[in-house]
């Protein structure tokens, strides 16, 4: 028992440490990336002053895939060498991811309709990220469908990694099918597509986004160690009434 | 290999004793694509657009009907754990009882799908790839499901949770069997759908029994 | 006030653009404000269950 929660202690340790510098360095980037990405970045040429967009819904997106790379990769961890840790961190990523997904959506979607003159077209992009989301969905209901909680935890590990062959696919999807999303233009063989000065917001989002990220994951993960630790003192105190019980009719 | 054809014959045999299966899940897959001309209304040029589409997902949701019952009773009488204790791997095990989930489910389903297809006022020329495609993907859509099937054995609201899990995984499958479909009654090439169609049978054939037993093992061992 | 409204209005986009900011700061801040909930409610739960197992073992050492 006391080997079990041994990493978690030094764990919420440095979780404390870490979390407000998380909050410091997520305010100070959203609040240049906003500052940057409404009043000092020029509009685009083609699509004017909607590409203001583009600074929440491209980190929003990258985010959704991000977050299901890391709880995939903590549900292989989890499996393979069964750490406690990575169960809580997967656990905990799952809503964030999911959020996320469901903002790239809603803002693409923003995004969508002055551009292409719809709220929605069923292309690969979206469809595959609308995947992901059912995905996020399955996975968080699969983790709750058991009334022992180390059942859930993997049986709806293995579903995180198998689904993560969606990953892939979302994206290359703009390059293996023809669709109205733009292609990838941040990373690109031979530099970047996007002028300087609309990179440095998205950027400074990205980063934001990230540490964002990172710092309600540590909130919650140090939520899910205490509901952890009142899971399994419920579990021993129902075991120890009888004794207690048997004491006290004893002392009376 | 022997033992495989064992298996499947087992599971075939208590599925004809049970009988039922096969025709409820008919039943329902021609039931589902007959409510559609009320729903739409019986224009024939609009039934025969979407055709192919409403005989594709009737066709996949009937296919999940029965996918609960893959091994929730192995599971629930015990005999999930005989299976998986005997010195033929899990894996096998697993193929084939997805084997026998298929030829109880998904061939059925074929056989009825040309009838469907006239009901809808489907063009001629698309019989032939419609028994194509569900030929070649029916058999992806036990494979992904047994998955789900797997994972959701002993948990709270079993089949509510296993289509929540198993219908994003099926989308590919879905949209590669119509665009193949549609393709060649737009009187274009149908060859790259089906041969994705095809990978995706090989892939899913790859990895889900292996996905599955894995699924097993960790219900059995709590 | 002129600056001010053709800022808000974002060269016809603002329509698109104000919600999609919108939507994100309130998400953003309502999932740290659910998860911090999550945590304090974890926390104290844990609390007041420690407490009254402890108690409880002290008064039985006491009365034996």
């Amino acid at each position: 028992m006391l080997h079990r929660f041994a990493n978690p202690t030094r764990f919420l340790r440095l979780a404390a440490a870490m979390q407000p510098w998380m909050a410091a360095l997520t305010g100070v980037m959203l609040a240049f990336g906003l500052y940057f990405g409404l009043f000092d970045s020029p509009g685009d040429y083609q699509q004017g002053e909607s590409v203001r967009i583009m600074y929440v819904h491209v980190p929003s997106a990258w985010m959704a895939l991000l977050c299901y790379t890391a709880l995939a990769g903590s549900c292989a961890v989890s499996l393979i060498w069964k750490h406690p840790l990575a169960d809580v961190a997967a656990r905990a990523t799952a809503p964030i991811g999911a959020w996320f997904t469901f903002l790239a959506l809603v803002t693409g979607s923003l995004w969508g309709k002055p551009m292409w003159g719809t709220w929605w077209v069923w292309d690969a992009r979206l469809t595959s990220v609308l995947i992901l989301f059912f995905l996020y969905l399955g996975y968080m209901a699969l983790d709750n469908a058991f009334d022992d909680p180390g059942r859930g935890a993997r049986a709806s590990s293995i579903l995180a990694l198998v689904g993560f062959v969606n990953v892939p696919i979302i994206k290359f999807s703009v390059d293996w099918w023809n669709t109205l999303h733009q292609p990838a233009s941040v990373i690109k063989m031979g530099g970047s597509a996007i002028h300087p000065s609309m990179l440095m917001p998205l950027l400074l989002m990205g980063v934001g986004f990230t540490s964002y990220y990172f710092w309600v994951l540590l909130i919650r993960i140090r939520g899910e160690i205490c509901a952890n630790k009142v899971r399994s003192l419920r579990l021993r105190q129902v075991h120890e009434q009888p004794s207690a019980d048997d004491l006290s009719e004893e002392a009376s | 290999m022997s033992r495989l054809l064992g298996i499947v014959r087992r599971d075939l045999h208590l599925a004809l004793r049970q009988g039922m299966d096969s025709t409820m899940v008919v039943t329902f897959f021609i039931i589902a694509v007959v409510l559609f001309p009320f729903g739409v209304g019986p224009e024939p040029n609009i039934l025969a657009r979407i055709s192919s589409g409403v005989i594709w997902v009737a066709a996949l949701l009937a296919s999940m009907l029965s996918l609960e019952r893959l091994f929730q009773t192995d599971y629930e009488d015990g005999s999930l754990e005989l299976l998986a204790l005997q010195p033929v791997a899990l894996e096998f095990t697993v193929a084939a009882k997805i084997i026998a989930h298929w030829l109880t489910t998904g061939l059925p389903l074929i056989v009825a799908a040309p009838l469907l297809a006239v009901l809808m006022n489907m063009q001629a020329e698309g019989f032939a790839i419609l028994i194509v495609t569900l030929l070649l993907g029916t058999p992806t859509l036990s494979l992904i499901g047994a998955i789900g099937a797997a994972l959701t054995l002993g948990s709270r609201r079993g089949g509510v949770l296993l289509s929540l899990l198993v219908l994003p995984l099926y989308i590919p499958v879905l949209v590669f069997g119509i665009t193949a479909i549609d393709a060649t009654l737009a009187e274009l090439p149908a060859r790259p759908h089906l041969l994705i169609l095809a990978g995706l049978l090989v892939a899913a054939a790859a990895l889900c029994p292996w996905v599955g037993a894995a699924a097993i093992r960790q219900t059995l061992d709590s | 006030m002129d600056t001010l409204l053709t800022f808000l209005n974002m060269g016809g986009y603002g329509d698109f653009i104000w919600p999609a900011y919108v939507i994100v700061t309130i998400v953003l801040a309502g999932l740290l404000i659910s998860s911090r909930r999550f945590v304090k409610a974890a926390e104290a739960e844990l609390g007041s269950i420690k407490q009254p197992h402890q108690r409880g073992r002290r008064e039985v050492g006491d009365e034996t």
